[in-house]
């Protein structure tokens, strides 16, 4: 379905039932004020102005209450636990609830073909008006034989579900990618939603798990602008992907000063000196951690003393490991480099500037750098 | 004879599926089968291993630190470091809080509503729940306008005709015993235990980052850095906000958690004679005094029920089976390899999907079938309880004895479904009730001027022998969890975990022996198959976590293509 066709077939929705979302929020004891302060924190996370929050509260006014249906496929539940851990709990709890989440095996009280029932009835009652989350991969090897539910393959029930929802959000870098699961030697051939379902309309939530934030702030988007929000080349809202951790880092200024972290938990490490030679893989991630954190926004794992992991990255775990190794050593770097040519380009440069103690400005465009050549030793 | 199929179980981690048959109202015979892979330990071979904990924490989200102790446990096991004691408080601290949140979360939003009837809250008196709420316990929510007002949000949702993830609940079933006024406080507990276990768990984050997946394990201790005169290390601001933290978990588990525990028991001790299972019960210990390196809560094994012996538990009597599993074993099956030198590989022999019904006569399961000295062991809260209980453990004898007299059992309760779900309970009120004491000797530590969390000695993967081998255990919250690992030339040789969800969700194994659940389904009473609330009740009794239970380990030399240690 084409975007237009998507709006089209949205507006009508919007007409079918008027929904009040403030008066839902006031009977379920939430007051205008809490209300006002999600949406404040949504527009933070869209990365829209604050003005923007009262607009936000007269779309989520304005719209029906959409129906999602929640997926779980080769996943480690970790994505549903991160939408239990959404930041401005009450509201964003309420804003889950309102959303009238149909089908979600980890919560939903019904169990067996009681349960397949209320999924049945979504796909078959509202075709093309539904959402999709998706949690996992879908293994494809063997005829899917390594992911059943109810006696039907993972492929089988994406392909129903996903192919006639409005559009479907895959959630963590399992549904985005094939995550874990299709890590080397990829066991069970496993893949993300798009390429299982290749018709479908899959915006892309990466990370492990994905930021719940980022999740309600896609809905929110949806709800207020009546279209999916911008991707970048690998299917990611450029509102929670549009830049690199390295550019955002709290720690920026110490990569830049030469003051690095040299043991775990010396003086440097104390102090919260720059990450990158304990292995932290923020030059080459794109994500929003280090504004948009975790937890209600209590930390993030450079924050904590732990360098990145660069999950939001599609093949991580194969790309971005070992873990502790320095980024010019990490076999395979560059993996988005057809997706973001800056990317290559400036993760060479970050060896550069590395090598050479040199300052910021010398870190863009220095893509001729022989600078992993004169690495050192990383660890001992 | 009738034979019913649940699949998929919902209010639990992972894909699992039961299928049981019932005669005269009864399960008389059950098949437990998981049916998802993803091969993680196959993955892992040829790794960095100081990577292994960030793997293995995929295996699940939900009991989301517990892979990666087992993983760094293991690993610095099979190099002998020990850790400093600071990172041994500050595992202590992230453990204990992920048992605290995991077991509320599992008793009000997994197991509840197999006890509770959402639909009849609306029919309570808010006042006679107050007087109910109040007789229970001093919590301030406890008053008649908040009862009223969570009615009347219940009422709303209802009326709007949409139920979300209510639809189709086993609302009014005939198995559903509480009065009105007790299910709309438990309801109305729901919903708190949602906020609250969103707060609790920022602990977490402030350790380490975030959760699920905090990412702070190293192999040698932990990444957290220590210093009072940071900004950006645990510093005096943190440690205040985790001991505010740390009373919110306490105070909940005493006050809305265990009083709700014992309500909801006392209107459904029948179940403390249903659901009993195999009768043997393996703990593995957990919380070591960073001094002496002694476990707070004590390993041990307990056979046939005789609470009146305690066996050691013994690593090398670990075997694992797969005569009713999807994988073969080169040498055959009927034998049991032990996780060090076991040999798996994945081969699906079950009907093609879509299917209806697997051939439980042959292999009908991705879950290995565990066992100890060729016995099933059901792990788990019980069976750290039963264990600590026999072994004599103070605040466990304590904890225990008040909750029977409370009931006005005797210990034989335990051995059921009612009794796993109140050793929950109570392993959460002692957990909370140490958590605080781990924290002031952090503090204690660091007043000291002690700022250690790192041993650096064996981090350089230069100075590792050229072979090794070791293993890790954790007292999860679900139980006894195992991770075992061989290191050869800095790398991942074999991995494997034997968690306790493969001990509990086993599938029958080479003589034919039921694993846990199916053993503790026989004899359930059914009142309506096509609304099998009862089998929800036991299995959810155990806590499932199958992302976790569902591995395989090859150590048969394959090449893997993995990422080159440079």
């Amino acid at each position: 379905m084409t975007m237009a066709k998507k709006e089209a077939a949205d507006s009508s929705t919007h007409s079918e039932q008027h929904f009040d979302f403030s008066r839902q929020l006031t009977e379920r004891g939430v007051s205008r004020r809490d209300f006002m302060k999600f949406c404040s924190a949504t527009a933070a996370a869209l990365a829209l102005p604050a003005t923007f929050a009262p607009k936000i509260a007269q779309a989520l006014d304005e719209v029906k209450r959409p129906t999602f249906v929640w997926l779980e496929f080769q996943s480690c539940t970790g994505d549903t636990e991160a939408l239990l851990r959404a930041a401005s709990p009450t509201v964003g709890e309420i804003v889950l609830d309102i959303l009238s989440i149909d089908y979600a095996e980890t919560i939903m009280a019904a169990a067996g073909h009681l349960a397949e029932a209320n999924l049945k009835k979504v796909v078959k009652e509202e075709k093309g008006k539904y959402f999709a989350v998706v949690e996992g991969s879908i293994p494809m090897k063997d005829g899917g034989v390594y992911c059943c539910i109810g006696g039907r393959s993972a492929v089988d029930i994406a392909r129903e579900v996903c192919g006639g929802a409005f559009a479907t959000v895959a959630a963590g870098t399992c549904a985005c990618y094939g995550g874990l699961p299709a890590a080397a030697p990829n066991p069970t051939g496993a893949v993300g939603v798009k390429e299982a379902v290749p018709g479908a309309t899959v915006l892309n939530l990466p990370g492990c798990p994905l930021n719940a934030d980022n999740l309600t702030a896609t809905i929110v988007h949806f709800l207020l602008f009546k279209k999916l929000p911008a991707t970048d080349g690998l299917g990611r809202p450029l509102f929670a992907y549009g830049k690199r951790i390295h550019d955002n880092c709290e720690r920026r200024a110490h990569f830049d000063a030469g003051q690095y972290v040299e043991k775990w938990g010396d003086e440097g490490h104390r102090t919260g000196f720059c990450l990158y030679k304990m292995g932290c893989k923020g030059p080459e991630t794109f994500h929003n951690c280090p504004t948009q954190r975790y937890n209600e926004k209590t930390s993030w794992p450079v924050a904590s003393g732990h360098g990145c992991a660069g999950c939001s990255q599609p093949m991580f775990w194969d790309t971005m490991t070992p873990l502790y190794k320095r980024l010019p050593n990490v076999p395979g770097f560059g993996i988005e480099s057809t997706a973001d040519k800056v990317g290559l380009g400036l993760a060479v440069g970050t060896a550069a500037v590395f090598a050479g103690h040199a300052i910021i400005t010398a870190v863009r465009g220095d893509e001729k750098s022989e600078g992993n050549k004169k690495e050192d030793a990383n660890h001992g | 004879m009738a034979k019913i199929v649940v699949d998929p179980i919902t209010r639990i981690e992972g894909h699992l599926r039961i299928e049981a048959e019932i005669s005269n109202g009864k399960i008389v015979d059950a098949w437990s089968g998981s049916t998802m892979f993803r091969g993680i330990e196959k993955i892992l071979k040829g790794r960095d291993p100081r990577d292994a904990w960030y793997f293995t924490q995929r295996f699940c989200g939900v009991c989301t630190t517990v892979h990666s102790i087992a993983s760094i446990r293991a690993v610095e096991n099979a190099l002998n470091i020990k850790v400093p004691p600071n990172a041994e408080l500050i595992r202590n601290i992230i453990m204990g809080i992920q048992n605290v949140q995991d077991h509320v979360i599992h008793f009000y939003h997994l197991h509840a509503l197999d006890w509770v009837d959402i639909t009849s809250a609306l029919k309570a008196d808010p006042a006679k729940t107050a007087s109910l709420a109040a007789s229970l316990s001093d919590w301030p929510l406890n008053s008649t306008t908040y009862f009223k007002s969570v009615q009347e949000k219940l009422k709303a949702f209802v009326a709007k005709g949409r139920l979300g993830p209510f639809a189709n609940g086993y609302w009014g079933h005939a198995a559903m015993k509480l009065p009105a006024e007790a299910n709309l406080m438990a309801t109305a507990h729901y919903l708190e235990a949602l906020e609250w276990q969103k707060d609790v768990i920022k602990i977490h984050a402030i350790l380490g980052s975030k959760n699920p997946h905090p990412q702070t394990f190293l192999v040698g201790g932990m990444a957290i850095p220590l210093d009072p005169d940071s900004q950006n290390a645990l510093n005096a601001d943190k440690l205040a906000e985790i001991t505010r933290l740390l009373k919110k978990a306490k105070d909940f588990v005493e006050k809305v958690y265990i009083p709700d525990l014992l309500a909801v028991a006392s209107f459904y001790k029948d179940w403390a004679a249903i659901g009993g299972g195999v009768g043997n019960y393996m703990s593995y210990g957990e919380f070591p005094d960073p001094a002496s390196g002694k476990l707070f809560f004590p390993p041990g094994i307990i056979l046939g029920k005789d609470l009146s012996k305690v066996l050691p538990v013994d690593q090398k009597k670990i075997a694992e089976y797969v005569d009713h599993s999807w994988y073969e074993y080169a040498g055959g099956q009927g034998k049991g390899m032990h996780p060090w030198d076991g040999e798996t590989e994945p081969k699906y022999s079950g009907p093609k999907p879509p299917y209806t019904n697997l051939d439980t006569d042959k292999k009908y399961s991705w879950v290995k079938a565990p066992r100890y000295e060729e016995r099933p062991m059901e792990v788990g809260p019980l069976a750290k309880l039963l264990v600590a209980f026999a072994s004599g453990h103070k605040e466990t004898k304590d904890a225990v004895t008040l909750v029977l007299k409370h009931l006005n059992v005797g210990p034989e309760a335990l051995f059921s479904t009612l009794g796993r779900t109140a050793a929950r309970g109570i392993d959460c009120l002692i957990t909370a009730g140490q958590l605080p004491i781990w924290l002031q000797q952090l503090e204690d530590n660091i007043a000291k001027g002690d700022l250690r969390i790192h041993n650096p000695d064996k981090w350089d993967p230069a100075s590792w022998p050229a072979e090794a081998a070791g293993y890790g255990w954790h007292e999860a919250p679900r139980g006894a969890l195992g991770h075992w690992i061989k290191i050869k030339d800095q790398k991942i040789l074999n991995y494997q975990a034997v968690v306790p969800s493969t001990w509990n969700a086993s599938p029958r194994d080479h003589k034919g022996q039921r694993g846990p659940y199916e053993a503790a389904l026989i004899g359930t009473p059914i009142a309506d198959p096509n609304r099998p609330v009862e089998i929800l009740r036991t299995i959810h009794s155990f806590d499932p976590c199958l992302a976790c239970a569902v591995h395989v380990l090859d150590a048969t030399g394959k090449e893997v293509a993995v990422v080159k240690v440079s």
